[in-house]
């Protein structure tokens, strides 16, 4: 999530192909050096939604079709 | 005479060119300066945050519940239950407002517990203002409510009620929010009678 922008693809790709999960691994590493955070979205069986935050990419569950990230939050005024 | 008039004219245009040329040149010069130094001004695109907006609607509808986008969709803020109950006290629940604090509030009673202060701003502001568009940052809230609620509180400034957001409209809010669900609960109600389906009650405001 960008602001001015919205939703913003930055890299897709099969985690059990190497070269993916390589460059995903990188672009992960690389949005949680800029400081986001990492949240993936999950479909509990009871249709309940909630999300995982996540700050290791191992931490991503396998069945996981995506992650979000989005700026890290800070005490407003 | 005709032809005295004439070259007085010609002579004074010579003249006048002669001692503005110069002048013309440098202006020119300058203004090819300032041209090559400033670059042209980035005109602002009117629809992009509209287009934005649009697209963080649709990432935030893939990422809740039906009910939940409904209720955003209608009411224009999402109402989250706190998953920190202690046995002890009633858990609070939230209700997310773009661009606002989250409001903390007793569902049993509707009494408002505090205002938490947080914002998701990107630092970088060379693409605007660093806001993220309105259904943007109830997602990030949400996110980080249902993912983190803990860490989310304590990053957050917690306020009295009403330092922000105005109780009387968040009283309002949850009048307009009990009646959602009542109008939610009939209409799944005759739906189920149609269909013979099991009707599921709505859960607390």
């Amino acid at each position: 999530m960008k602001p001015g922008y919205g939703e913003i693809l930055i890299a897709e790709g099969d985690p059990e192909v190497l070269a993916d999960q390589e460059r995903l691994v990188k672009e992960f590493r690389r949005q949680l050096d800029e400081g986001l955070w990492a949240a993936v979205p999950l479909a509990q069986d009871d249709g309940r939604r909630e999300s995982l935050m996540v700050r290791r990419f191992e931490d991503v569950p396998p069945d996981a079709d995506r992650v979000i990230f989005f700026p890290r939050a800070a005490g407003g005024r | 005479m005709l032809v005295a008039v004439v070259a007085a004219v010609v002579a004074l245009a010579a003249l006048a060119t002669d001692l503005l040329a110069p002048r013309v040149a440098r202006r020119r010069r300058a203004r090819a300066e300032n041209a090559r130094r400033s670059p042209a001004p980035i005109l602002p695109d009117p629809g992009r945050e509209r287009r934005a907006e649009h697209r963080a609607r649709e990432l935030l509808r893939s990422c809740v519940a039906a009910e939940d986008w409904e209720m955003y969709r209608d009411l224009g803020f999402l109402r989250v239950s706190s998953s920190s109950a202690d046995g002890r006290d009633e858990p609070c629940a939230y209700l997310l407002y773009p661009h606002r604090p989250i409001v903390a509030y007793l569902p049993s009673s509707g009494r408002l517990v505090g205002e938490y202060c947080v914002s998701f701003e990107d630092p970088d502001t060379t693409n605007g203002t660093g806001r993220l568009p309105d259904s943007d940052d109830v997602l990030a809230k949400w996110m980080a409510l249902t993912g983190d609620e803990h860490e989310l509180i304590a990053t957050a400034n917690m306020h009295l009620p009403g330092r922000q957001v105005d109780p009387v409209q968040v009283e309002r809010d949850l009048v307009r929010l009990a009646r959602w669900y009542h109008h939610r609960s009939r209409r799944s109600a005759k739906a189920g009678r149609g269909s013979d389906a099991p009707v599921v009650a709505p859960t607390a405001s």
